[in-house]
Order: structure tokens, then sequence, then C-alpha cells
């Protein structure tokens, strides 16, 4: 019953259509960029968590690992 | 030569006069006070709620461990439980790992102390709020949304604290790109705002009782929406963020692909938003939507493993290291459990699997995995790493860190394999015909009291995961103990060039361009998500006009919605659900499947999630008054071995029928055809009702005052379900 009542909206259909276009193209595009991503950036910003960050000055030797 | 400037943030300056290009450098200080104090709330909360899980469970073996008090019964501390771990246990924990993880990765300390602490009190009070109101039953009944409106409104303004101190951050970064874990934090932040924006919508009746915005199924579709989400931009997206940063921390190594984060992020974002009518199939939600749900459930384990693969390897050859700290063994048992649980998500939201294990402990194995697993482990995991960085020293004991480490694992197991069994047992028992085509099982009970062995064995599995916890907290203590507070920590680095000086700040792709602008990041996040929520809520929206009024579906009368706001106080939909599916065995054991035009009433729906009793929509009419009574004054009198609690409370207190006109007036407004003035009327037409209750208990020798509370609720509990049984003679009669 009630699946009926919602299939007649007029055009219900035309949201999933749309919204998977969009993720379809959306993903095309990022799926390209990775790709064609520039290798030495990819590397610089996976290091970015283990740049020192911690000041020479107050650090003290970690027998734990970092 | 050097001299000295004061840029943004109260940091020194130094900058080479000689040089016109050269970056500054400034010195500036970290906050670790700020992330010290997330900590301790974190491991204190987690200890609170945990505590209260396992009084919960011990109560569904034994109803007696309610200690005979309104306050810690089953239906008031259950959504405790759930609350005070989402929100105070994890929801701290987030907050410890992004105060200490954006500072570093942005090269500033905190835009704001003052924001930093008000977020940090504030989060504290809207906690100790949920913990006063919960269990003197102020709820609203949404679950993960229990908590009533003026604390909804602090939860709103403390996020938006957190966010504006988060921008101001990322904002005055010395650092051009926005590290990954970075993006998850701002898909966190907006993606919970508009959450609990949408889903707390409601109209307040007094200080503490509120009428929702939505009734009925759109109530459903909105509350899953949000419950689902919940779980996806609180449990997950933050915690995946925190992933990124501090398991190449602890590894030692950069994570094993950029690439892998970046498909990683987008995708999760953009598909987990449409998941939740996953958490309503069979019910009364339109087909497409249902099978929308399950399509995107399914595409969602390419993201959610995407994830997992990106963290186990990004442990390549840093297993020997695994061996031995127990840091990196709680990560990868977490990371596994997120594998675990998000694999099963999906084959969960499968029909064919759903109609057996929704409504089950299957469930509850289910969230626990993730819970206790993922964010239970990966938040070890995050202290036992901060704890001596913070204070400076070396981790107290290491062997205490892995007896924590294997108390939890053998916990998780011993709490999630008897649920599962327990789960399947009785998805399976419901469902059982025999021979003759009636019922296998046609009292209920008999397939709870199956299981109940299973119940101590989870309460064994969550007790051993909290002496674990408490190891934690010892060991951490002992950390604290030997070090001192590094309060402020200095740090040193290159102050930003503009753009235009910057010979790495080059135009580049359009994804680089969007990693550097944490604004229009944020923007784009919001559209993805937007995309999702938008396909599920306009046909939401489009409910309310286009659900078919059943002609003999009528407002509640007043006395009927006093006791149903008892059954919300007393919190019964968590273990009863009001939603019969369309399933022979389940007509055949409740009556007539649930329909949507039956809840066009229903401010909130109470459809539930969790039959660890027997589905109540179809339950007025069923039995006597006098059976209610005595059932609620003791369960076990009427169903010999049932582990409902007691509710002795319900018949010594009197109705509160102060707010009785309000409740008519607010749900006149949001749409209840309640005639003009009726609020004037209303008190004597329940007081009508109420004498009607007790006469007829009268006959059955049952002295009972009319202004007590359990009259109402029975006079809700005898309307259940029972107006798509009046006939059309009887509609046409009443509306003349």
């Amino acid at each position: 019953m009630e699946k009926n009542v919602l299939q007649s909206i007029a055009g219900i259909g035309i949201y999933p259509a749309i919204s998977f276009l969009i993720f379809f193209l959306f993903f095309l595009g990022l799926l390209v960029y990775v790709v064609r991503a520039n290798r030495q950036h990819l590397a610089a910003m996976s290091e970015l968590p283990l740049l020192a960050d911690e000041d020479p000055q107050t650090q003290l030797t970690h027998n734990v690992l970092c | 030569m050097q001299a000295e400037q004061i840029p943004p943030g109260g940091a020194t300056r130094n900058t080479l006069e000689t040089s016109h290009l050269a970056p500054a450098v400034d010195t500036f200080f970290y906050d670790n006070k700020i992330v010290r104090d997330f900590g301790i709330a974190t491991v204190f909360w987690g200890i609170a709620g945990m505590l209260v899980g396992l009084l919960a469970a011990i109560e569904l073996a034994q109803p007696d461990a309610n200690l005979h008090t309104s306050f810690t019964t089953f239906g008031r501390i259950r959504p405790l439980h759930t609350n005070a771990v989402i929100f105070a246990f994890v929801g701290n924990g987030i907050f410890m790992g992004v105060y200490y993880s954006l500072q570093r990765l942005c090269k500033t300390p905190m835009y704001s102390k003052a924001l930093s602490r008000l977020h940090f009190w504030g989060w504290q009070t809207v906690i100790l709020s949920a913990l006063i109101s919960l269990p003197l039953g102020f709820t609203t009944s949404k679950e993960y949304a229990e908590l009533e409106w003026p604390i909804d409104i602090l939860i709103t303004v403390i996020w938006v604290v957190f966010g504006w101190n988060m921008f101001g951050t990322i904002a005055r970064r010395r650092e051009r790109h926005l590290y990954v874990g970075i993006w998850f934090y701002i898909a966190t932040l907006l993606t919970v705002a508009v959450l609990h924006l949408v889903n707390s919508a409601e109209v307040p009746v007094s200080w503490l009782k509120s009428y929702s915005a939505y009734a009925g199924v759109q109530d459903a579709l909105v509350q899953w929406w949000y419950g689902h989400n919940a779980v996806a931009f609180f449990l997950t997206t933050p915690y995946l963020g925190l992933m990124y940063y501090f398991l190449p921390k602890a590894a030692g190594r950069p994570v094993y692909s950029y690439r892998l984060s970046i498909i990683h992020f987008w995708s999760l974002i953009f598909i987990y938003i449409w998941a939740g009518p996953h958490h309503l199939l069979y019910t009364a939600l339109p087909d497409w939507a249902q099978s929308l749900g399950v399509a995107f459930s399914v595409m969602l384990i390419a993201p959610s493993w995407g994830g997992m693969i990106n963290g186990l390897l990004t442990l390549r050859g840093a297993w020997d290291k695994v061996r031995v700290e127990p840091v990196l063994k709680f990560m990868v048992v977490a990371i596994t459990a997120y594998g675990m649980a998000t694999f099963e998500g999906p084959m969960l939201s499968l029909k064919n699997v759903n109609a057996i294990a929704h409504f089950t402990d299957w469930i509850v194995a289910h969230v626990h995995v993730g819970a206790l697993g993922w964010n239970g482990f990966l938040t070890f995991a995050m202290l036992y790493w901060l704890w001596p960085r913070l204070y400076r020293t070396e981790l107290y004991s290491k062997k205490l860190a892995n007896t924590h480490f294997w108390l939890g694992t053998i916990g998780i197991l011993f709490y999630a394999l008897p649920l599962y069994w327990a789960g399947f047992t009785q998805g399976l028992m419901w469902k059982q015909f025999n021979a003759e085509g009636m019922l296998q099982y046609p009292n209920f009970l008999e397939t709870v009291l199956q299981i109940v062995p299973m119940y101590y064995m989870r309460a064994l599995g969550g007790a051993l995961y909290l002496g674990g916890v408490f190891l934690m907290m010892y060991n951490l203590i002992k950390t604290a103990q030997a070090g001192t507070l590094l309060a402020e920590e200095r740090a040193t680095a290159s102050a930003l060039l503009p753009a235009a000086e910057d010979p790495h700040a080059d135009a580049g792709h359009w994804h680089r361009w969007l990693e550097r602008r944490p604004f229009q990041l944020a923007f784009w996040a919001t559209v993805a998500i937007a995309i999702g929520g938008a396909v599920e809520m306009v046909p939401t929206f489009l409910v309310k006009s286009n659900v078919p009024t059943i002609a003999s579906v009528k407002p509640y009368t007043p006395l009927e919605l006093q006791g149903r706001d008892l059954y919300i106080r007393e919190g019964c939909s968590n273990c009863h659900t009001q939603m019969v599916r369309p399933f022979r065995s389940e007509t055949e054991r409740y009556g007539e499947y649930s329909k949507a035009g039956e809840f066009v009433y229903d401010r909130p729906f109470l459809w539930g999630s969790k039959r660890t009793g027997p589905d109540l929509h179809r339950l007025g009419g069923k039995y006597p008054h006098s059976w209610h009574y005595n059932h609620m004054l003791d369960p076990t009198t009427m169903s010999p071995g049932s582990i409902m609690p007691p509710y002795p409370w319900l018949f010594d207190s009197k109705l509160d029928n102060s707010t009785l006109s309000q409740k008519i007036a607010v749900l006149r407004k949001l749409g209840t055809p309640y005639p003009r003035g009726y609020e004037q009327q209303a008190l004597a037409d329940a007081q009508r009702q109420a004498d009607g209750i007790v006469r007829d208990l009268q006959k059955e020798d049952i002295e009972v005052k009319s202004d007590k509370e359990i009259v109402a609720l029975i006079a809700y509990l005898q309307r259940l379900g029972t107006d798509i049984k009046v006939k059309p003679e009887q509609v046409a009669g009443a509306a003349q």
C-alpha cells in the first residue's frame, strides 16, 4: 500500500537517477585525478603526520615508538 | 640579524632581514593541557558508561539487578549507556585526538584557548545533563537523540564553539595543504551539525518535554537517517581521521597509499549518508527507498575495506613492532574490527539476512564489534601513545597494557559470540513453523528463556573488557605521576608565504586546489552528504501529504496520550517494537501487519529497534485491563520466567496532568486534529476514561485510584493498534 503511494509521486525516479549521475561523474573525475596525481605531492602529503612536531629543547628520548 | 614580529596567535617570529623571500620561522606553543583534559574525560566517562552498560547487561539476565528503583531500570539506563559511550567516551576521545593532531598538522596552536576550555566544559555539562535527565525519565525516545530540547540547544552551541575553534585553527595554519585526516574532521563537524539539527526538530511542551516535529513514518525515516549517520559521522569518520594521523605516528611510517585515502574519504562520506533506510527494511517505508538503502549499504564495503586495507598495509614491514608494542596491537585489532563490522553491516542490510537478524541480539553484537573493537581499541591506543608524550616520560607498564589488550580482546569475543548465537537462535525460533503450519514457539517467552544463558556470557564479556579499562586507568595514572605534564609544547615552523610568493603553491589540479582551501573543501563535502540526504529526505517530507488517512485512525484520547508519554518515560521502546512486519510468522504471532497510515498521530514514532520482549503494536484488546495491571506490578505472575522488571512506581505515583492542556495545544499546532478549545475539556475526558478503567478493574476485584499512572498506561496499551479494527459504520457514527 505505502509503496504505491510513494511511487505515485510524479517523477520520483528522477532523484536516484540524477544522484547516480552526479555520483558517477564525480568519482570518474576523482579516479582520473588520483591516477594522474603527482607522486611527489602525494608522498609529501603522506609525510605530514611524521614531520617532527616536537621541539628538540623539550623533547626527551622515548623508548616508546615515534 | 633577526627582527622580531608578532604574528597572529601570539607566536614569536624571526625573519632574516637580508632575504626577501625566505620564509619567517615562528616559535609557538601547542596546548597539551586541553588534550590531557579531554583524555581524562574519555577515561572517566568510558568507565562510567561501560559500568552502566554492564548493569544493563546483568539486568537482562537478572531483572532484580535494577535495584528496584525506576532510575536504574533497563528502559531508562539503556539510553544512558548508549549516550555515555557514544557522546561521552567516544566524543571526548574524538576531541582529545583532534586537539592533539590538528595543532600539529596545521603547525599552529588552537585558534583560541578560551574556546577550547568552553568546548571542554560545555561538553562535560551536556554529559552531566544526560546523566541526570535520562534516569529521571526525561527522554524523546529517539535512539541516540534521547536528550530533551534544552540539552539539544546546548549541544548545538557547543558544537558551534568546536567548529569555530577548528576552522579558526585551520585558517591560521602554517601548512598549505590539509592532510586527509583533517578532511575527515571537517566532514564530521558539518555532517553531525546537519544531522543533529534536522533530527532534533521538536516543539516544547514544558522545560523537559517536547513532541517531535515529525510524525509516524516521516519521524522514523528522519530518525534512522540520523541514527545510521550518527554511527557514520560520529563513530566512523572522526576515528578514520584519527587513524590516518595516529597510525603513521605509532608505526613510524606514512600511510600505505595516500591515493587510496583520497578515494576513501570522498566515497565514504558520499555513500554512507544513503544507507539509513536499511534500518527500516520490511517496515512501512516505501520499497524503492529500502532498495536504495540496501544498494548503497553494499557499495559501502568498497570504501570501508579500502580504508581498512590502507590501515593494515601501513604496517607492512612494521609487524615486528606490532609484536612488542601494545599501541600497535590495539590499532591492529581496532582496524580489523572496523573491517569486520563494515563487512557485516552490508550483509545485515540484505533483506533475506535482515529478516532473521533484525530486532534480535545479532544487531547488538554487530554494533559492539564496532564500538568495543574499533572505537574502544583505537581510543586505548591513542591514550597509551599520548600519555607518555604529554607527561614526558615512559609508559608506567607495558606489561599491564598488554594484559589490558588481552582482557579487552577476550572480552569482545565473550561479548559478541554469545550474542550472535542468541540472535540467530531467536530469529529462527520466531520464524519456525511446525508440520501443522502453526508457530513452533507461539509463546514469545520461550524464545527469550532459550537465550538467557547467552546474556550471562555477554555480561561476563563486558566485565572482562571493563576490567581492562580499569587496568588502563591505573597505568595512565601511574604514568602521569612519574612524569610532569608539558602543558605548553614549544614548536617551530616556517610561516606560510602568501600564495603568490610560494613556489610550491602551484595552481595545480582542481583537487589540489581543494586541498588548500578548507572552506571550499567543507562546502563540497557538505554538498556530497546533502545529495544523499536530499534524495532520502525529499520523499520523506512528501510522505505526510501522501499517506492515505485511514478513516478509522483517530488521535489519542488525553488519557491515552498521557499513557503514551509514560511509555516513553519508562523507555518501553528499548525492548518492545511497535512494527509488525509483513511476514506470516509475524502476522500469526501478533496479528495484522503495521500500516503507514496507522502512525500519523505518533509523535514521536515508537517502532523500536529491538525485541527483548514481544511486539506490542496489536496489543490493544488482547488482554483484559486486569492482565496489564498484574503484569506491570509483577510480570512473572502473568508470564512465569519473564525477564521484564516490575514497575511498582506506576501504582504509587499520581498522574501529572499539569501540562495536559499544553500537550493538546502543541499537538494541534503540529497538525493533530483536536478541536479548537479541546484543551479545556481534555482533563475531564481523561478523568472519565480513567473512571471507566477503574470500574472495569473493580469488577475483577482490583482496587485502584483513577489518578494513578498505571491507569493511563493501561488506557494507552489497550488502544495500541486497535484503530484499524474499528468497523466502518462505527467510524461513520462517531463522525456524526
